[in-house]
């Protein structure tokens, strides 16, 4: 059995907006093995980017809740000092690969000096700093003199790999990749999630990888969870979620995957995500749930009360938990 | 027997839509005396697209497939080939001769974002009206055709939408609306470019239903531009890869995804992930690195820098297209017999 390597637990954040509170992550509570990767696969919309801000603990201004505990390695690390989070946690145990990064990338500062800065403000020397960037660089199969260069002379495949070896630099535990490869053309996105794939078998490391696209999670994940409308709906090890897909809302994203390879009827979950600002009682899924539809038994329950987290067989070594009235 | 061209027999010459030899570029001047330079957006291109058939042109962003598209409805002047619609040359006619053929009301386009193709300051009901009221169409028929309209691409009661604005929709609901809006004028040619890529997957399948209904049920020609082989293979009948503005493997869709003979369309079809948990465990094999600046490409294949195949011959000479199996045509040394 491996080590539970982050232990997430009851987690909220809310958002105050104009309209009201954005219940955009809503009480998730999920463990991540050491050297597992967790993918979080969801709509938009389904709060899976803030909850990889929760995890790094960089947040908007108009949050107006933040609740739960998150441990890593067994200390509590969502309510400890920001002091204390930016010198021993950022970057150094958890990094991140945030969305759509390797465009926020300074076009007038040289790559080396953009890599070091993390290390500098954590008190590296100024060589070691530029030594780990290169070491980063060439690790993501990037010349070492990359440093000198500016933003502009790379190509976006190029980019994205700075990025990714930025987040490797200082060798965290945890690194999130929330996704990593959008905007990148496929055969790129192919050859990022190669190298994604070697630094998770040569460093030992944990992912949490965030993605809308159930096909590219299977390319790294070890076990997946789904979110819907700020809540987790199922999770388990990758081949149960696959094969056994439990959930309604689970089963209706994987039969609206296009495959390539294999022929099968497409099928889509008919309606819309619901607003987060006033979600569905009961189970949120319920008004597009097909078995809500047709099971009178059901009528008074899932658009009553929130369904209990029940776990099933599973294949995996993780467990497999549903929230689901269906399984109760 | 319908005729084909000789120089690309692929080519139908009794097609609804036929592209032959087609190059569009643009011009970039790097300064005010400098000799101006093109970028070769789309270079040397033939097709042709029967009706009731379904053309997906598949590329990366930077091959050229929307500068393609753009030209085949006469949104952009080729500098060489030729463009010909329902047997009228087309390549270099004005807009209003275009009119006068009725070109414009037997083409339409559906765009890539929702959010930004539909007007916000006008209504559904406008923005569907508008296209028949060019056309000089009486107020009851229009009526008549934007709630038909409504009601193909399942926007249904359309009474609940005809007074909404975009901003009231939900971005499946948008690229509906901007289907309407291409089907109002009975095309019998359409060009989608890249329509589900903005789109949610379980939203996307629902959209590619619609469109593959509406395909089928009024018999057009259909072009559809994408770079995702996945969502193409549910309503295409042939294929043609681009890479870099050039051709690069065309056939009968199934034929070529099964057993891609192109290096370049090899990697591309290598690339694409089906969900499937083993996936993890193996390595991708594609090709290195990224496509080529079109104003300075590669000589010889514009793909042999990254070709797993490359001989000496493809950093020197362009390749022809070949006929490599029946069917399929393949621009590649790899395939020409010497």
């Amino acid at each position: 059995m491996s080590m539970v390597l982050l232990d997430v637990r009851n987690v909220k954040l809310y958002y105050t907006t104009t309209k009201g509170i954005v219940k955009a992550v809503d009480n998730i509570s999920f463990e991540l093995d050491e050297g597992e990767t967790l993918a979080i696969v969801g709509e938009s919309g389904s709060g899976k980017s803030t909850l990889a801000k929760l995890l790094v603990r960089v947040w908007e201004r108009n949050v107006s809740l933040v609740d739960g505990e998150i441990y890593l390695e067994g200390k509590e690390i969502l309510h400890m000092p920001e002091e204390e989070f930016r010198r021993e946690i950022r970057w150094k145990r958890i990094a991140m690969v945030p969305q759509a990064s390797m465009n926020a990338l300074n076009p007038v500062i040289k790559i080396g000096d953009q890599m070091t800065e993390p290390l500098l403000l954590q008190g590296t020397g100024k060589d070691e700093a530029l030594k780990m960037a290169m070491d980063a660089l060439e690790s993501v199969g990037l010349p070492r003199d990359l440093v000198n260069r500016y933003p502009h002379q790379l190509s976006g495949g190029m980019k994205q790999r700075v990025i990714i070896a930025m987040s490797i630099m200082a060798h965290p535990k945890v690194v999130i990749l929330d996704e990593p490869t959008s905007a990148l053309d496929v055969i790129t996105q192919a050859n990022i999630m190669n190298l994604l794939k070697k630094l998770k078998w040569e460093y030992k490391l944990s992912y949490i990888f965030i993605t809308h696209d159930l096909s590219l999670a299977s390319e790294l994940a070890d076990s997946v969870a789904i979110m819907y409308a700020g809540k987790l709906v199922e999770i388990g090890g990758a081949e149960d979620i696959y094969t056994n897909p439990s959930h309604p809302y689970t089963q209706g994203l994987i039969s609206s995957v296009p495959t390539l390879r294999t022929d099968k009827t497409l099928s889509f979950i008919p309606g819309e995500v619901p607003s987060l600002i006033n979600p569905p009682s009961g189970c949120r899924f319920h008004p597009r749930c097909p078995f809500y539809k047709d099971r009178d038994y059901l009528k008074g329950l899932c658009d009553e009360k929130e369904p209990p987290m029940v776990e099933l067989e599973g294949k995996a070594s993780r467990k497999h938990l549903v929230a689901c009235w269906l399984y109760k | 027997m319908p005729g084909v061209f000789e120089d690309t027999p692929w080519v139908r010459k009794d097609s609804l839509v036929i592209a032959h030899r087609l190059r569009t570029y643009y011009t970039i001047k790097p300064g005010l005396f400098a000799k101006p330079r093109y970028v070769k957006a789309v270079d040397d291109i033939s097709l042709s697209i029967d009706r009731g058939i379904t053309l997906a042109i598949v590329g990366e962003s930077g091959s050229g497939k929307t500068t393609l598209g753009r030209t085949l409805i006469r949104l952009l002047e080729p500098i060489s080939g030729e463009v010909y619609f329902d047997g009228n040359d087309i390549t270099h006619m004005k807009e209003e001769e275009l009119k006068k053929i009725g070109f414009r009301r037997r083409v339409s386009m559906v765009f890539q974002d929702p959010y930004s193709s539909l007007n916000p300051f006008h209504s559904i009901h406008f923005i569907l009206e508008e296209p028949l009221m060019v056309q000089g169409i009486s107020m009851k028929e229009r009526e008549e055709r934007i709630y038909r309209a409504l009601e193909e691409v399942k926007l249904t009661p359309p009474e609940d939408f005809v007074n909404k604005y975009p901003h009231m929709l939900s971005g499946g609901q948008r690229q509906r609306v901007a289907i309407a809006r291409a089907i109002i004028t009975d095309p019998d040619y359409i060009v989608a470019d890249e329509p589900v890529s903005m789109l949610d997957a379980s939203i996307r399948v629902e959209i590619l239903t619609i469109l593959k209904d509406i395909q089928q049920r009024h018999k057009m020609a259909f072009m559809y531009i994408t770079h995702d082989i996945s969502t193409a293979k549910y309503f295409s009948d042939y294929i043609l890869i681009m890479y870099a503005g050039q051709f690069a493997e065309y056939g009968p869709f199934r034929d070529v995804v099964k057993n891609p003979l192109h290096p370049y369309a090899q990697s591309l079809i290598e690339a694409i992930p089906d969900p499937d948990p083993s996936n993890r465990l193996r390595e991708r094999k594609v090709a290195p690195g990224e496509p080529p600046n079109l104003a300075n490409p590669p000589t010889g294949c514009r793909f042999h820098p990254r070709c797993p195949y490359a001989m000496d011959i493809c950093k020197k000479q362009e390749p022809p297209v070949v006929e490599a199996r029946p069917g399929v045509f393949v621009k590649c040394w790899l395939y020409v017999k010497r």
